[in-house]
């Protein structure tokens, strides 16, 4: 069964051409375009208003929006990239997804249900709500626009390696094509269909993504008796493993004082990133209560949890079946392990379903991250601190529409620039700057009285601007090379390093920064703080009391 | 200060001298207690759950050589069995906090929620 693709693999110039049919990959993929634009399109009939076009009417019901949640959740970078993490490093790569799954239990238990009740459709309505508005709005949208950014940047350069292997493109404009048209279509989808036609597509990819990946995972279990002990030991016996090591920490992140501290940021930034991703955080406001967002969040905890389970099967399986020297030699590298895993177990058909669900990832994702930018860009800062709230909805959203066509061009040139770079490490500085700017501000706001405005914008400028500071001097940026002086930061030439901060995930160092700015900030200085509006919020995010409402139509 | 942005229901903020239904109920006993009962359960459960995820996290770093002990004669590892008592104990929290909100949170939530609606009026 192994031989047909072991012997197809002879160089990694060849593979890309050899792995599959790039026919049944694109048939697939327009397949599943074709079907999402019909049902953003039957979706979109009733996109009159702003709760429309951001919150997609406050009408989906928990379980729909915890589907969402986790197609927005579950991105390339966490299918292809902890799969092939665990093909190679085995338990190392199975530690990232511990992470992305406890984090689920910040927003569940401490911020879920208490921000959509306060807000609206952004995160800085919760800030703003008995804080000084202009200045904290365009704090927190500042910071959600640096998140979504590094996010869409993460998504766009994965698009482009994906290509690589999936359609067998290998030359470079033929790539930068390929993340032009799929961020034509995120603007399409979101001009079209609002936050509801995007939850669809949402919908829909996670689905197939899990049903993917449950296959895949019985597939590989039923290979080994539905023993994981034996699939264990296969992988640990396969030709260019890293052998026992791959049973226990330690492959990937090494041994040293400072990778240990590295792990140590990278755990830390996991998770307390997710409760300040702004694209998850708005997705809680597309549901009529509080108690439907409770609902989603465990709809995502569980869906999100039993797919990761299938990814450490799938990850495993990958090693032991295809291999760690056929996967270093394939053109993306770890991250084609679950694509040739497919190949090795259901040949062309399979690779092309989950070739086709990887490409979904990313425009789903893609444009989760747009309209959450889009809102954040008009609601906070054209129609709050622009405007100063004087302005008719019907144009807010047409400035929000605008704005989707701006960061869709973004998304494609910051894409090029940034295809072939680390995806991992952009995916990282997203959760690391969310959980050093937004995460403090919104727990001091939603739990903590005393907190000011001062307070407020201590901690998301000194989380962000530190986060910035401490990953640009870092050695992802300059100055890192692996044993053969073959440089693996941002900046390709070894003869330049100006990296002093040891750390290449700066959390550990800015997330008690945010917090302890934001707490400095609020005990130095007095403010008059409006107690009818603090009254309000604490009543209010508790209760439900006077939240939004859902749409009639 | 702008305040047009926020309600689309309840009373417009500051209006009048009286105190609005909010500060009435932020003062009730009843608002005081649920407010209690949840931060009790939600704060707690919280540093537990991030103490455990820290000491999984802190053995897998500075302990390698322990989290790599085999159980019994199979493959699977003491590190492995740890990573997957993070996915339990998730799955476990979950559902405890969502039997918790359930039963003991909602009822009174609604309660107070209607009255302050209700006096908005």
């Amino acid at each position: 069964m192994t031989t047909s693709l072991t012997t197809a693999l002879p160089t990694a110039s060849a593979a890309s051409t050899d792995i599959g049919n790039p026919a049944v990959n694109i048939a697939i993929f327009v397949a599943f375009v074709a079907v999402t634009l019909t049902v953003v399109l039957r979706a979109s009939r009733n996109n009159r208003t702003a709760a429309d076009f951001y919150a997609g009417g406050r009408s989906f019901t928990g379980g729909q929006n915890g589907v969402a949640i986790a197609g927005d959740y579950l991105s390339a970078a966490s299918f292809l990239g902890i799969a092939g993490a665990i093909a190679l490093y085995g338990y190392d790569g199975f530690l990232y997804s511990i992470g992305f799954l406890v984090a689920w239990l910040v927003a569940l238990l401490l911020v879920a249900e208490l921000l959509r009740n306060t807000g609206r459709f952004t995160m800085a309505d919760v800030l703003s709500f008995r804080l000084r508005e202009r200045p904290v709005r365009t704090a927190a949208a500042i910071s959600t626009l640096a998140v979504s950014f590094f996010y869409l940047l993460a998504q766009m350069a994965g698009a482009g390696g994906l290509v690589a292997l999936l359609l067998g493109i290998d030359s470079r404009a033929g790539q930068n094509l390929v993340i032009a048209v799929v961020g034509a279509l995120m603007i399409l989808y979101v001009l079209i269909g609002g936050m509801k036609g995007t939850t669809w597509v949402q919908i829909i990819k996670a689905c197939l993504l899990v049903a993917g990946a449950a296959v895949m995972t019985v597939w590989v279990l039923a290979r080994y008796g539905f023993n994981l002990s034996d699939l264990l030991g296969a992988a640990v016996s396969a030709p260019g493993s890293a052998g026992e090591t791959l049973l226990g920490p330690g492959a990937q992140y090494g041994g040293s004082e400072i990778s240990k501290l590295n792990f140590l940021s990278l755990s830390l930034a996991l998770v307390l990133g997710t409760a300040g991703l702004p694209h998850v955080l708005m997705r809680f406001y597309t549901v009529p209560s509080s108690q439907e967002a409770r609902k989603s969040v465990v709809w995502a905890i569980w869906i999100i949890g039993i797919f990761y389970l299938f990814t450490l099967v799938i990850g495993y399986g990958a090693g032991a079946l295809v291999g760690p020297d056929v996967i270093r030699a394939a053109p993306g590298r770890a991250n084609s392990a679950a694509p040739l895993l497919a190949y090795e177990l259901g040949g062309t058909i399979l690779l092309g379903v989950i070739a086709a669900v990887a490409f979904a990832t990313i425009l789903a994702v893609v444009a989760g991250l747009a309209i959450t930018a889009s809102a954040s860009f008009a609601h906070d800062i054209y129609a709050s601190v622009l405007k100063k709230g004087d302005v008719s909805p019907e144009r807010e959203v047409r400035v929000a529409r605008a704005t989707v066509v701006v960061i869709g061009a973004v998304a494609i040139v910051g894409g090029i620039f940034a295809n072939g770079q680390n995806v991992a490490f952009l995916v990282a500085l997203a959760f690391a700057v969310a959980a050093s700017a937004n995460l403090p501000t919104i727990l001091y706001s939603l739990f903590w009285r005393r907190f000011t405005t001062r307070g407020a914008l201590w901690s998301t400028y000194g989380g962000l601007i530190s986060c910035l500071v401490l990953i640009a001097f870092s050695p992802v940026v300059s100055g890192k090379v692996d044993e053969n002086g073959v440089s693996l930061s941002m900046i390709r030439d070894t003869g330049v390093d100006f990296s002093w901060f040891p750390l290449e995930n700066p959390g550990l160092v800015t997330i008690p920064l945010a917090f302890f700015l934001g707490w400095l900030g609020s005990v130095t200085g007095r403010e008059s703080g409006n107690e009818k509006r603090a009254a309000e919020m604490e009543v209010r995010s508790l209760t439900g009391a006077g939240a939004e409402k859902a749409v009639q139509h | 200060m702008s305040t047009t942005d926020h309600g689309s229901s309840g009373p417009p903020p500051g209006a009048g001298e009286g105190r609005t239904p909010y500060e009435e109920a932020l003062d009730s006993p009843e608002f005081q207690a649920l407010r209690r009962r949840f931060r009790r359960f939600v704060l707690p459960l919280s540093a537990f759950f991030l103490v455990w995820y820290a000491t999984y996290v802190l053995l897998a770093g500075y302990a390698p050589g322990f989290m790599s002990t085999r159980v019994g004669d199979s493959n699977i590892t003491i590190g492995l069995l740890f990573g997957l008592g993070q996915f339990v104990s998730t799955f476990v929290i979950t559902t405890a906090y969502v039997r918790w909100a359930n039963r003991h949170f909602d009822p009174a939530a609604e309660e107070l929620r209607h009255r302050v609606e209700g006096g908005a009026r």
